[in-house]
């Protein structure tokens, strides 16, 4: 699935644009806890968190992660969203909680990193 | 890149959670300009912003020094800071001495040198207590991992 079809699909907030919102995601990643995410998330995936602090705009960089989606309505800070514009990360929102927009993901084909797409 | 030797010097300064990770990226983007296999940059850049998240967490300040030869990235990320009293079980998963206030920000899972370790081919660490700590990784480019085995 793409990543502007994702976002069209479940209708998310855009907070800072993706520069490849063509690009195909397999994974999806659910985490709050960097180290865990920093040790296993995967390139090209779409991470479910509520950290809205700008640590998670380099986390994401470093991953060459497809976007942020911050879930249960949270809003990155001022700082997160320039930070993530001048880096080129997509950050994107939705209201649903962590477990209900990764369900919605897993059943338009997108996988954790343990299972192939 | 046969033969040549690279080194480069990044500052980390304690505290500083707003430009933590920029050592890190630095780093993997020297990577990829020398067009180092992506699975090598990978393990780098965890165990890079482990070790620098480390300084911005736990020391007052502190340099990361990359060291890229012909077989391997080495990485040493020193600090001026408490040190570490007992490294046995500062390497443990889950141990950590963070603030509730870093905890909440999805630091201090005490997950950082188990981390290191799993990602990098050598890893080694000296500490005084009272001032300061130096951590050093390598990762071999040929990621023969027989190699590592000695
Ligand atoms: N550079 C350092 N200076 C002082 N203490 C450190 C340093 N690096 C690690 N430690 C100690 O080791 C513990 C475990 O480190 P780590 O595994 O990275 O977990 P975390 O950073 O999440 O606490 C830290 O909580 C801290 O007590
Ligand atoms: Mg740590």
């Amino acid at each position: 699935m793409k990543l502007s079809e994702i976002i069209a699909e479940n209708e998310l907030t855009v907070f800072s644009p993706s520069k490849q919102p063509e690009v195909e995601i397999a994974h999806g990643y659910v985490s709050d806890m960097l180290s865990d995410v920093i040790a296993n998330a995967g390139k090209d995936c779409v991470w479910m968190t509520m950290q809205t602090h700008s640590n998670v705009i380099a986390v994401a960089a470093l991953k060459d992660m497809a976007g942020i989606i911050i879930v249960g309505g949270h809003k990155p800070s001022d700082e997160t969203i320039t930070l993530a514009k001048s880096k080129g990360v997509c950050v994107l929102g939705t209201k649903h909680t962590a477990f209900d927009i990764t369900g919605r993901l897993f059943a338009s084909g997108l996988k954790g990193e343990t299972m192939s797409p | 890149m046969d033969g040549q030797l690279i080194q480069m010097e990044f500052p980390v300064k304690g505290g500083n959670f707003g430009g933590a990770g920029d050592a890190a990226s630095k780093i993997k983007n020297i990577l990829k300009q020398l067009g180092i296999r992506y699975e090598i940059i990978k393990r780098v850049a965890i165990a890079s912003y482990e070790a620098e998240m480390n300084i911005v967490a736990h020391a007052a300040e502190g340099t990361i020094v990359v060291e890229i030869n012909p077989n391997a990235v080495v990485v040493a990320a020193k600090d001026k800071g408490p040190g570490i009293p007992d490294i046995d079980l500062a390497m443990k998963e889950g141990f950590s001495t963070a603030s509730q206030q870093i905890r909440e920000m999805g630091f201090g899972a005490g997950m950082g040198l188990p981390n290191i370790k799993k990602a990098t081919d050598d890893m080694t660490i000296k500490t005084e207590v009272g001032v300061g700590t130096e951590l050093t990784f390598k990762i071999f480019l040929t990621d023969n991992r027989e190699e590592t085995l000695k």
